[in-house]
């Protein structure tokens, strides 16, 4: 565990602040980070200034995006990017024990998440904060586990959004068996599996690659690069740019740009029709960046500079689309206002339900570690109660 | 309408059953479909439920329980079959860490009716890692339960059961007895699956054991009676959990007890053995709980493992030991 000094380093913007419009101008060579073999594609369709470029590939597939949508998914962004910071801070006010923030993936999660129907499924990191609002799960249901009363809590099936998986990569084998279930139920709904750059190492993300491709199931391997493993950069993971590696599993790769919600939503659309319409798995590397730190335990600034998080600042998710919708007429002050309150109603509404949150009863430890019930457990659980009982006489514990 | 059969036809006949009757039911493994498995326990299943459900699979364990799980979140009960005991370990982590685990971090949500079939410990004469006995390593997590019958029924019957379970089960099939024949029949009614059996009543010291041991034990206590000692032989069955009660009750009556397992004695299921009963029966107890079982050391190549594994002498040794006290 390292110092609980860094996120006070990291500034957190409030939700469609002008933070960040310096250093605009520099849009391209952000980081340090090369890819090995092929420049990479990559798929762009609202730049960093918030200018729509056309895409022959992918246009189609958010032509009929309305001004309304548009605005629904800023304001998707602002409350997700809110509900982080009101996270961060809980956790440094002593009420979670840990918190690991999405800053700056706002556009990938939201892109992605908007892109699905309620009858997909999905698989989340630990991370998926933005997806989860976009399934409808409660926000405060994710800060259980952050705050140690759970392990997670929430009914994977109320919103067809499992638990986090902690152990990275984990998941994209369970995403891959519940694709080939839809497979088998001749459903035509699709899993997406999310996954990050340090995950991509595994041996259970190429084992599901390997399975997702034999057995053709309808499953889109969503992975954020967010250009750290906690202090590893990419280049630790793999040689080639991530989205390549599909290739060799013979089904399509594509890199997007992940602080770009229409190209996050314009991708992952596509790649959820080529699930449903039988196609296979797709893989979608969502090229963005972790602006915080990996969890409120680490110290980024042990392992990278402020100009790469200058330089990705000004590539703000957020701001793009606000300067987007401000250009297009799309939005009104009226909006932004309505939105701030919005956010700041969220912020004291988690606030107020973590601080309310009871600890478990003690017994708790003994539920649910079986479901049709184990001796042992019943006698520990007998001996347990028997040893709190044993307070009893001494005035109650 | 009982038919005498091979354990491995009637875990066949138990799997073909449970296709039959329910559509939710899967087999997954390597080999396991065209080829019907390699010691031949999924024969002829992929011919007559089809690829969709009997499915041979890329050569991967760790992808093998991991889209078991997905299978079960969906709705699936997948009975998985690991090739050899040996080659469970690429799929430790996401038996112990994910499919022991889903149920309680859900708060009882999720079910994961999940089986994996391990066909386990030595005596064939096989390459390394084709004989072990890792028992001990699936029952000390919480969240799995661990079986092994020892006999054609119980095969049966113990994987019906374990299909039917909403826990996940580690199902260790005896390999050394798979072509032991025994009596099953279909329409007999089952006992409890956690539940121990007394297969040979006796008065002088009790022989605990599970899977490829108990006709050891039995064939122990045939040696011994020649001898004049009447012992009691108690088929455990399952080692998660481990029917305690019946361990004492039979040690109450004996007095004396002696585990054996082909597994490591070091911290094998004989240890947590012998520290319960102790426990439980302190007072009755005319000896220590002693264990025979594999040495702490890697399993022996085939020519050694004679001198590895318990046999006749060695179990007859341990009693000999208990009744000298």
């Amino acid at each position: 565990m390292t110092v609980e000094s860094t996120a006070a380093r990291t500034p957190r913007r409030s939700a469609g602040s002008k933070a960040g419009t310096t250093g605009t101008k520099r849009t391209t060579r952000t980081t340090a980070k090369k890819d090995a073999g092929a420049e990479p594609q990559l798929v762009q369709l609202l730049t960093p200034e918030g200018k729509r470029v056309k895409n022959a590939e992918y246009d189609k597939y958010v032509a009929g995006v309305t001004p309304e949508e548009l605005r629904d998914l800023y304001r998707d962004m602002v409350l997700t990017r809110r509900f982080d910071a009101e996270a961060t801070s809980l956790q440094r006010q002593g009420e979670l024990g840990l918190w690991a923030s999405l800053l700056g993936q706002e556009a990938a999660q939201i892109g992605s998440g908007r892109a699905l129907r309620d009858d997909d499924y999905v698989f989340p990191t630990y991370r998926e904060h933005g997806v989860a609002w976009c399934r409808g799960v409660d926000p405060t249901n994710l800060l259980g586990m952050f705050r140690g009363v759970n392990n997670g809590g929430w009914d994977p099936n109320g919103n067809n959004f499992q638990l986090y998986t902690i152990v990275i990569g984990s998941q994209t084998l369970h995403a891959t068996g519940y694709a080939m279930g839809i497979a088998k139920d001749g459903a035509d709904s699709a899993v997406i599996a999310y996954f990050g750059d340090g995950a991509s190492s595994q041996g259970d993300v190429a084992e599901s690659f390997t399975f997702s491709a034999v057995y053709n199931a309808p499953v889109v391997f969503f992975c954020q690069n967010n250009q750290w493993a906690i202090s590893e950069p990419t280049e630790k993971q793999s040689r080639v740019p991530i989205y390549q590696r599909a290739q060799g599993f013979g089904f399509p790769g594509v890199r997007v740009d992940g602080n770009d919600v229409l190209g996050c939503l314009a991708v992952t659309r596509w790649a959820l029709e080529r699930a449903r319409a039988g196609e296979g798995p797709t893989l979608v590397e969502a090229f963005t960046y972790r602006m915080g730190a990996h969890t409120t335990s680490d110290d980024p600034t042990r392992y990278r500079g402020d100009e790469e998080r200058q330089a990705w600042e000004a590539k703000d998710p957020i701001l793009r689309l606000r300067r987007y919708l401000e250009a297009s007429n799309h939005a009104d002050e009226g909006f932004f206002a309505e939105l701030e309150a919005e956010s700041e109603a969220l912020g004291k509404r988690v606030r107020e339900a973590v601080r309310a949150m009871p600890d478990p009863d003690r017994f708790a430890i003994f539920e649910n570690a079986y479901a049709d019930g184990h001796a042992l457990v019943d006698e520990e659980r007998a001996q347990f109660a028997a040893y709190q009982a044993s307070f009893a006489d001494e005035g109650g514990n | 309408m009982a038919d005498k059969m091979a354990l491995a036809k009637a875990i066949n006949e138990s799997l073909r059953r449970a296709l039959d009757s329910d559509p939710k039911v899967l087999i997954m493994g390597e080999d396991v479909g065209k080829l019907g498995g390699v010691f031949r326990v999924t024969d002829g299943l992929q011919k007559d439920f089809g690829e969709s459900r009997v499915i041979d699979t890329p050569l991967a364990e760790s992808g093998i329980v991991g889209t078991a799980i997905g299978l079960a979140l969906r709705g699936y009960r997948p009975v998985v079959e690991i090739q050899f005991d040996g080659f469970v370990f690429p799929a430790y982590d996401q038996i112990v860490t994910q499919l022991a685990k889903m149920h309680a971090r859900s708060l009882g949500k999720v079910k994961l009716p999940v089986v994996v079939r391990i066909p386990y410990g030595g005596g064939i004469g096989a390459v390394e890692h084709h004989s072990e006995s890792p028992e001990s390593l699936f029952a000390h997590v919480a969240g799995l339960k661990v079986v092994s019958p020892s006999n054609a029924s119980d095969a049966y019957w113990m994987m019906q059961q374990a299909i039917q379970s909403d826990d996940p089960v580690i199902f260790f099939e005896p390999k050394r007895r798979y072509w032991d024949k025994g009596e099953v029949n279909p329409e007999a009614i089952p006992g409890p699956l956690h539940k121990a059996q007394v297969v040979r009543e006796g008065t002088d010291l009790t022989l605990a054991a599970y899977g490829p041991m108990v006709k050891l034990c039995q064939e122990v206590a045939d040696a011994a009676a020649e001898e004049g000692r009447n012992l009691e032989v108690l088929d455990l069955r399952s080692v998660s959990p481990i029917d305690f009660d019946s361990i004492q009750a039979s040690v109450e009556k004996t007095r004396r007890l002696v585990v054996v397992h082909e597994a490591p004695v070091f911290f094998g299921s004989g240890a947590e053995i012998a520290a319960r009963i102790t426990e439980r029966c302190f007072y009755h107890l005319e000896a220590p709980v002693l264990r025979v079982g594999g040495y702490h050391a890697p399993y022996p190549p085939a020519r050694l493992e004679e001198e590895y594994l318990p046999n006749l002498d060695r179990v007859l040794d341990a009693v000999d030991r208990s009744l000298a006290y």
